[in-house]
């Protein structure tokens, strides 16, 4: 078994060969046609909505502004209230409306708070704050800056990239993996940003890199994606930068999942529960190293990112700039509309996006696309049968679960049995789901029961804690009791002692004038 | 489901070439019980009946099960067989997906117990045959449990080559007098060793189509021939070549298509080899020393016993799960 060391070392051969990650799906891309059109700009929407809830299972932000205030472009409007999460910004200048409840693009359909902002056209920017000298300065400078300008994953998670970097930081990893690997069908605004961008990939990567005290980059990207493999080694070329490689990996979803990626890359798995700085790696979407360039080199705070409108339900599927905020429904205006047999629009990629149930929901910060989907592209919902257990799901997890182990274990609420089965290990990628015979929605249980296992684990650290409390206060009752026993006891036997003195006093004195008597009779 | 009962069509053709259509009639008849009672359960148990029916899982039970009986087997011996297979071993345990056994090999070893006399009347190949059995004989055996004036169930039928192996290696002959009758073929019984072929050209169209995986034919078959081997080479008397234990029986129609049910076998790939050893192993212990001249049904319903516990020995390590 390789040590920590040895895996350190092999971990910073990262890209020299490739490896493979088991299972996974060969899935049609469909992404050039999105791909055709050049980069364009949605047009400011008069009204924005920015979600103060950004993603599934965080706390809302707190907002920080009142309605009727005016705002500038890239100005603080809500903070999260944990710290090193970030802040939301105003993507451009305008009046706060109010703060009210709006569809917002979450798994759950449900409505929730929004500030509304009323744009005002002039699209005037605050105060920015660039670090002039960052490649020299303290990287602790550059973690809060990454916090203040609220640069998150946008390769879906949307994880503080601060907390990720800093931890990086902390931890001396050796090698930044940039992850341009965009595996689902249809999305390709990472594709579109590296062919039209390559400078800022780069000058995101040597922020990152300056961030993180990595002396090395990997910048991953598909095989098929031949075009941008061109104008990412001429810009490297150009900036006479040797420290930064670009790695082709072959296309099989999900090997732009974090764990596959570095499996692809080094050979080695994360371990269970760790994370990919305890191989002395850290893996950024490149979008987030743009974004992070943005914040850093220029003060810009994330207020828009590239979204992928596509699917056969929309009239010119292409790759849009929108400031975040702004409705769907101008984005899919922006691409001609909708075709006539649309029926479905779906937010993510096809395997591990989520429906959403109307397009007045706007763009967040994880949206990395829009697919309108006609009934044609969406399979029809077939009756789902019983597990027969053939194991094709077990084929194709590229985590090497056995999904259909675990699905039974969920369906019977065996947890202990599921968490030793590697339910906390599964990456939600809907490979499983997408093979079933019998169509059972693996990956729907696997999310539901990967959120019983965090709710247990809380329940029983605070049971623990509980009882752990419980037992320290018996047992200092018990000591106060015991304490407060022995000290009676000692009183007792000071007065019995005392007592016991007195009596012998009185005796002796007894004894004493008795004898006095005696004599004093015989002397008589 | 479907592509299993185009699998076996092979197979069942050679066995109709070699043994007579008797056996079209017993898949009929089993399949027709198998229907009835799959929708009766199913109703009684509130689910709905064309979807579970429509898997087709009911009629390949059904079809297995046939091709285990003696083409001239009594129509009643399916009716029996199919109410253990499907109503008592598939239907009162949960349906489909949730039987712990194999409802075709619970429907046939519970016939072979209680009807030993019915479910060992076989023919031999029909090129051996003294009185060949005509439409009208068949229809006769099958349907009245008689056969039609002139012919005797002693004159028609004839011990299988494992029967025969079996009683004269007792009587303490040696394999080589006993591959002397005319019932063995190359490697196995005459007839037998064909239809074997033609479901193992079955079986390895469903590993192509990808409907079943290699493990347990091969860990079943594989064992098979190394335990043979070893016996043979040990003591070649008693003990039939490692091939001709292959060509008889059921041992091939087990390994591709009993066995290899994924649902009340083992999960896992390491699993489904330790399954597939298993029955491979029980088979021929009891074709040696066991009471029943074949052994693949018994085998294969104690490994369904056992593979929850390989399962759990043989999952395999996840993704970043530490060794050892």
């Amino acid at each position: 078994m390789p040590t920590q060391v040895s895996k350190f070392a092999q971990a910073s051969a990262a890209g020299e060969r490739l490896h493979h990650f088991h299972g996974g799906l060969k899935l049609r891309h469909n992404k050039k046609v999105s791909c055709e059109a050049p980069l364009s700009r949605v047009p400011i929407s008069s009204r924005l909505y920015l979600p103060l809830l950004q993603h599934a299972g965080a706390d809302a932000a707190r907002p920080l502004v009142d309605p009727g205030q005016r705002v500038l472009k890239g100005q603080r409007v809500a903070a999260f209230p944990e710290t090193g999460s970030g802040f939301l910004h105003a993507p451009t200048s305008g009046e706060i409306l109010a703060v009210e409840d709006r569809p917002i693009s979450h798994p759950s359909g449900a409505e929730g708070p929004c500030l509304v902002i009323k744009t005002d056209g002039e699209d005037q920017w605050t105060t920015l704050q660039p670090i002039k000298d960052w490649e020299n300065s303290d990287p602790v400078l550059l973690h809060r800056q990454l916090d203040t300008h609220g640069i998150v994953g946008l390769g879906g998670a949307v994880f503080p990239t601060a907390i990720k970097v800093s931890g990086a930081h902390h931890e001396q990893v050796h090698t930044l993996i940039l992850n341009g690997a965009e595996c689902e069908p249809y999305i390709s605004c990472d594709e579109m940003l590296m062919r039209e961008q390559p400078e800022k990939i780069i000058a995101g990567a040597e922020v990152l890199r300056r961030a993180t005290g990595t002396n090395r980059v990997i910048i991953a990207i598909e095989d098929r994606m031949g075009a941008v493999e061109r104008v990412l080694s001429r810009a490297l070329r150009k900036s006479d930068n040797n420290q930064i490689d670009v790695v082709c990996v072959t296309k099989i979803y999900p090997e732009g999942g974090e764990r596959q990626l570095i499996q692809v890359l080094t050979g080695l798995e994360v371990p269970s529960g760790g994370y990919p700085r305890d191989l002395g790696l850290l893996v950024q979407n490149v979008a987030t190293a743009a974004a992070a360039a943005d914040a850093i080199i220029d003060g810009k705070p994330l207020i828009e990112r590239i979204v992928t409108v596509s699917g056969n339900g929309v009239k010119n599927p292409r790759n849009l700039v929108a400031l975040l905020g702004t409705p769907i429904h101008e984005l899919i205006e922006q691409c001609g509309g909708y075709e006539k047999d649309v029926s479905r629009l779906v937010l993510g990629g096809p395997m591990m996006g989520y429906a959403l149930p109307t397009d007045a929901a706007p763009v967040i910060k994880a949206a990395n696309c829009i697919l309108a989907l006609t009934s044609k592209d969406i399979r029809s919902p077939q009756e789902e049968m019983p597990c027969i257990r053939c194991g094709e799901c077990a084929r194709v997890c590229p985590a090497v679960l056995l999904p259909q182990q675990l699905h039974w274990q969920i369906t019977n609420e065996q947890w202990d049995a599921a968490a030793e089965y590697g339910l906390g290990d599964c990456i939600q990628c809907g490979c499983c789901d997408f093979v079933c015979p019998s169509h059972i929605p693996l990956t729907d249980w696997f999310r539901f029961g990967s959120g019983m296992l965090r709710t247990l684990a809380t329940e029983r650290t605070a049971s623990d804690r509980a009882r752990m409390r419980f037992d320290a206060r018996q047992q200092r009752l018990e000591k106060i009791k015991s304490d407060r026993q022995q000290k009676i006891a000692e009183k007792k036997h000071k007065l019995r002692e005392s007592a016991e003195a007195k009596k012998k006093v009185a005796e002796a004195l007894e004894r004493a004038g008795k004898s006095r008597n005696d004599q004093s009779d015989d002397s008589s | 489901m479907r592509d299993v009962i185009i699998a076996l069509t092979p197979g069942i053709l050679a066995f109709c070439w070699y043994f007579g259509f008797g056996v079209l009639v017993q898949i009929s008849l089993a399949v027709t019980f198998a229907l009835i009672f799959e929708s009766l359960m199913l109703r009684a148990r509130g689910q709905n009946i064309r979807l579970h029916l429509t898997d087709l899982s009911a009629v390949v039970t059904a079809v297995l099960f046939a091709l285990c009986l003696p083409p001239l087997a009594p129509w009643w011996i399916a009716l029996v067989g199919m109410l253990f297979a499907i109503v008592v071993a598939k239907q009162l345990f949960g349906g489909l997906g949730h039987n712990i056994f194999n409802p075709a090999m619970i429907g046939y070893v519970v016939c072979l117990i209680s009807f030993p006399r019915e479910m060992t009347s076989w023919l031999p190949p029909t090129s051996l045959a003294e009185t060949p059995v005509g439409p009208v004989a068949t229809f006769t055996a099958i349907f009245t449990g008689s056969l039609p004036d002139g012919m005797s169930w002693d004159a028609i039928t004839r011990a299988t080559p494992l029967d025969t192996i079996k009683t004269a290696v007792q009587e303490s002959q040696i394999i080589e007098e006993i591959r002397r009758a005319p019932i063995f073929g190359d490697f196995g019984g005459l007839g037998w060793e064909w239809i074997a072929n033609w479901f193992a050209l079955g079986g390895l169209w469903l590993m192509w189509r990808r409907v079943i995986t290699w493990h347990v034919p091969v860990a079943t078959i594989g064992s098979v021939v190394l335990l043979g081997l070893v016996a043979y080479f040990a003591d070649p008397g008693n003990n039939p070549a490692p091939l001709q234990h292959v060509f008889s029986g059921a041992l091939i129609i087990g390994a591709f298509f009993i066995a290899t049910d994924p649902v009340s076998g083992c999960t896992s790939n390491k699993g489904r080899l330790w399954f597939g050893l298993g029955v491979g192993v029980i088979t021929l212990v009891i074709r040696r020393w066991g009471g029943y001249p074949d052994g693949v049904a018994f085998a294969v319903l104690i490994m369904n016993m056992a593979a929850p516990l390989i399962d759990r020995y043989t999952r395999p390590r996840f993704y970043g799960e530490a060794e050892g």
